[in-house]
């Protein structure tokens, strides 16, 4: 009597590919959305900074002010200017035009070749704090590099006893975008694969064919699997375009396996679109569904999946939360599938965990799904 | 002969309201019959069609079809089960046959056999030439031709039609009936809920609902017959009908009063009739509605008080014009060269099939759209010129009454009258008087959307009626309304009327159309036909048909414009 029928089956899924391919919001969702976000990602979003605008004040116009001034001009961290006003300069590090401002007091060359201790002031955009961090840091090896370089030319100095040699695993370019990139892919399809199956049973419910499937011998297994699959396959072609985009267009290498790739791709899928098909069944209103598909697929993944912000520098009650969100272990397994290559004892237990994300969500959807209103 | 469907002490309380939505209901419904579910908007005939489809829980007492609990049996409930829901249950991006083809293989219908079932249905429904049509773009009446062959194509035992006929024009909606008296032959059980009480008149049986309660269940001829002899009609002289039955229903005695054409029927409380002899008084014969308004306690009972304070209308000059209007999207033309004039203190109908282009007339006249050439004018203004002089002195009521539903009562009436220029003084005396007139002070500071039906329509009217308008505009003004409900609402516009304010109306119950001076049918973009409703049941008397109603006439018209276009066609 309960019996799974295919015919039944196949009938509703065939149902379900036609108004895909009739609806163009799903087809934007599945292959636009991906598209606009890779791009966003790709181009826009960069923790790397180079050619920051800074402006150098000379109030100290000897060779040895000079010297440094070129030295800064000649790093391509900076886009350097020089002036001799200094409140000019200062307004415009107010206005946002320059990043900072390297001052060169009029003591400058007199202190140095008095052989006392010669100062510089560096004035910083303390609102974005990053960037100010980099600028200082910069400078201060500016300035290291050209007192080095004035030790050789007068006086040459010891070897130093110990040489650091720093060797950077997985990025050794330490490209932001390399890992900036597989972390998005997973944003992205953690916000594709809600909202996809977020907005489809409510759709039913809203058009009040819900109501007549209901009435009809169909069963809620046939029902969700004929909503499941379809979507299933749609955000595997999303996935295929992030990646193949990323490699492609953005040079970020591959060293992992496509099979591996697939296989957990498919595990996370099943999670996020058991989100969603539950975000819909509670709903059965397609805009609520659609905002909390971004509150609760967007929102989190973004900021508490490890991709932007560390998870262990998080507080334990934060932390403890990531735990339930499968985009943090996404987001583990495709930095290690594009920067490191194939390593089990990482992907077995991240996939085991959206395996049991998936499964909670679905169990939770067959139960709300009953064959009746109320 | 054994019930189809067996009802037993249910009742069902939803969380959050009161009152049960019904409350220990016992019925049985025979196989092989129509039985109408009739009753006010929200008298619980949705929630008992879901109870009998399985569809919800019943709170207490239960329910079998054919010997399947609705309960416990409900897979195999379904597979028995014909149910065609309000909005049809169509996927509106599938094409007509692909609903279809969905619909026969979910009942495990395949192969030959499914061919068969598709080749009956299509000659039944006629929809064969439109296959390849997608459901969303067929006219009202195909999508329900369309939903009750999905719900047919399993052959099903039980058949559940839930207002199958809601905003589907009289022409559709004879057909379809003429369909579903084809099944019942068969020896299927068909339950159709309606608010129309003509079809009930038409059923063999039926349930009665009011605020959950079964009031009635039987023959609709054992209800009607409790009024037998109680109801007549009454010749007023012309232009007086209104007067004559805003004085009748002030009277004692008196249940219902409603405009018939030229005539008023009454409906008179059982001992409180007139002396048989009285001429003025002709005994007629009682129709199912006169029985349903009785058994719910009869219609107003005076004067509208709304009308006491309408400034009286005195211009000369014919309120809204139309002339030569044509509208055109596209390549297509929605209304062509319509002209006609109405009166000052005239109800103007326009009546017509769906998409026959009566609401982009509509709009055009009260300044909604722009026409394509022609001209509106509305007091003598033009609304392509002078359109906010124009609008100042209409009326506007939608369809499903365009209030704000998170606004409170106060709140809507404050708006409105803000919208239509009320300040100061004369605003606050306004409001006040609206509120009294249509006693809606114990609601002012709930929310509109949580008002009863009822009052819905009353605030929606007083918002429309607030700024003093020399013209209403009424957009299909009680569609899903019951009749107690509809009186009253006629009885303030009959009353407004009477101080010279001019209405446009459109509509679909033939009942409302009875109140209008006269009509216009509109059809395939053209006004066919315009008089006074006797003049319409005039112009389609023939042999075969010797004492037209309105909706015979509607249809006639309809059918002979239709045979002139193939006429003109061939020649």
């Amino acid at each position: 009597m309960n019996s799974f029928s295919f015919q039944r089956f196949f009938a509703y899924l065939q149902k379900e590919f036609k108004q895909i391919m009739r609806d163009p919001s799903t087809l934007l969702i599945a292959f636009v959305l991906p598209l606009i976000m890779i791009f966003l990602f790709g181009y826009g979003v960069s923790l790397d900074a180079d050619k920051i605008k800074i402006g150098i004040i000379l109030e100290d116009t000897s060779t040895e002010a000079r010297s440094l001034v070129n030295a800064f001009l000649a790093t391509p961290y900076f886009d350097g200017r020089t002036g001799y006003d200094r409140l000019a300069l200062e307004e415009d590090l107010t206005a946002g035009r320059l990043r900072g401002v390297v001052a060169i007091p009029s003591d400058f060359s007199r202190n140095i070749n008095r052989g006392t201790k010669a100062t510089i002031q560096v004035m910083l955009d303390g609102s974005e704090t990053n960037t100010a961090k980099f600028v200082l840091n910069y400078a201060e090896g500016v300035v290291a590099n050209w007192n080095l370089q004035r030790g050789i030319e007068k006086t040459p100095l010891p070897p130093p006893p110990i040489k650091l040699e720093p060797r950077i695993w997985f990025n050794p370019e330490l490209s932001s975008r390399n890992v900036l990139l597989p972390g998005s892919v997973a944003i992205i399809m953690s916000l594709i694969g809600t909202l996809l199956t977020a907005l489809v049973v409510a759709r039913e419910w809203e058009r009040g064919t819900m109501e007549a499937m209901m009435s009809t011998p169909i069963r809620i297994r046939e029902m969700l699997l004929g909503k499941l699959i379809p979507y299933f396959l749609l955000g595997l072609g999303s996935m295929s375009l992030c990646v193949s985009l990323s490699v492609t267009l953005f040079g970020v290498p591959f060293r992992g396996s496509y099979l591996v790739l697939l296989l957990a791709t498919s595990g996370f899928l099943l999670a996020s679109l058991g989100q969603g098909l539950l975000i819909s069944t509670l709903t059965r209103n397609q805009f609520v569904a659609g905002q909390i598909a971004i509150m609760a697929g967007f929102l989190p993944a973004f900021i508490l999946s490890g991709f932007i912000f560390e998870i262990s520098s998080m507080p334990w009650p934060i932390q403890a939360i990531t735990y339930l969100l499968p985009p943090r272990y996404f987001v583990t397994i495709l930095q290690s599938a594009f920067l490191a290559g194939v390593i089990w004892d990482l992907i077995i237990p991240n996939f085991l965990a959206m395996l049991v994300i998936a499964s909670f969500f679905f169990i939770i959807t067959a139960r709300k799904t009953v064959k009746r209103l109320d | 002969m054994e019930n189809a469907i067996e009802i037993s002490g249910v009742s069902k309380t939803f969380p959050g309201m009161d009152k049960p939505a019904l409350n220990a209901i016992n019925a049985g419904i025979q196989p092989g019959v129509i039985t109408g579910l009739v009753g006010p908007d929200g008298a619980g005939k949705t929630t008992l069609i879901r109870l009998i489809a399985g569809l919800l829980l019943p709170s207490l007492g239960h329910i079998s079809v054919r010997g399947l609990d609705t309960v416990k049996d409900a897979n195999k409930l379904h597979d028995i089960l014909g149910y065609m829901p309000q909005k049809f249950g169509l996927y509106e991006d599938l094409t007509v046959m692909e609903n279809l083809d969905l619909y026969a293989k979910l009942h495990g219908f395949g192969g030959k056999e499914k061919e068969a079932a598709f080749e009956s249905m299509l000659r039944f429904t006629s929809l064969k030439p439109f296959i390849h049509r997608l459901a969303g773009n067929l006219s009202g009446g195909m999508k329900q031709k369309l939903g009750l062959a999905c719900s047919l194509l399993s052959r099903p035992q039980v058949l559940l039609l839930d207002e199958p006929s809601v905003g589907v024009d009289p022409l559709s909606r004879r057909e379809l009936w003429k369909m579903v008296q084809e099944l019942v032959k068969e020896g299927m059980c068909v339950v159709w809920s309606t608010a129309y009480l003509d079809e009930a008149d038409k059923c063999h049986q039926v349930l009665l609902l009011n605020e959950g309660k079964l009031l009635f269940h039987g023959p609709p001829k054992d209800l009607t017959n409790r009024v037998r002899g109680r109801v007549f009609l009454m010749d007023a002289a012309p232009g007086a009908h209104r007067k004559l039955l805003s004085e009748l229903i002030s009277r004692p005695g008196i249940v219902d009063g409603v405009i018939q054409g030229k005539k008023i029927r009454i409906v008179c409380a059982p001992s409180q009739c007139p002396e048989p002899q009285d001429p003025e008084w002709q005994v007629t014969e009682p129709r199912f509605e006169d029985a349903f308004v009785d058994i719910l306690g009869g219609g107003p009972k005076q004067h509208s008080i709304l009308s006491q304070h309408i400034v009286n209308k005195t211009k000369k000059n014919s309120p809204i014009q139309a002339i030569h209007l044509t509208k055109q999207f596209g390549d297509f033309t929605a209304a062509s060269d319509v002209s006609f004039s109405v009166q000052r203190g005239e109800i103007f109908g326009l009546l017509g099939p769906n998409g026959a282009g009566k609401s982009t007339i509509f709009k055009m006249l009260c300044g909604l759209l722009q026409p394509t050439s022609g001209k509106a004018l509305v007091s003598g203004f033009d609304l392509k010129t002078a359109t906010s002089k124009a609008r100042s002195r209409i009326g506007y009521m939608a369809q499903k009454f365009s209030l704000y539903s998170d606004l409170s009562v106060r709140e809507n009436l404050n708006f409105f009258s803000g919208v239509y220029g009320l300040t100061g003084q004369m605003r606050w005396e306004q409001i006040n008087l609206m509120t009294t007139i249509f006693d809606l002070r114990p609601y002012l500071e709930s929310n509109a959307g949580a008002l009863p039906l009822g009052f819905k329509q009353r605030l929606a009217l007083a918002c429309a009626v607030m700024h003093n308008p020399d013209v209403l505009f009424l957009d299909e003004p009680t569609s899903g309304v019951d009749p107690i409900t509809r009186r009253e609402f006629w009885n303030h516009i009959n009353g407004m009327v009477e101080k010279g304010v001019t209405i446009m109306v459109t509509t679909h119950f033939m009942d409302e159309a009875e109140y209008c001076d006269r009509i216009s049918l509109i059809y395939a973009g053209q006004s066919i036909a315009t008089g006074t409703p006797d003049q319409l049941k005039d112009a389609a008397t023939s042999e075969d048909q010797p004492n037209p109603t309105l909706e015979d006439a509607f249809i006639t018209l309809i059918e002979r414009s239709d045979e002139m276009q193939e006429e003109r066609a061939q020649a």
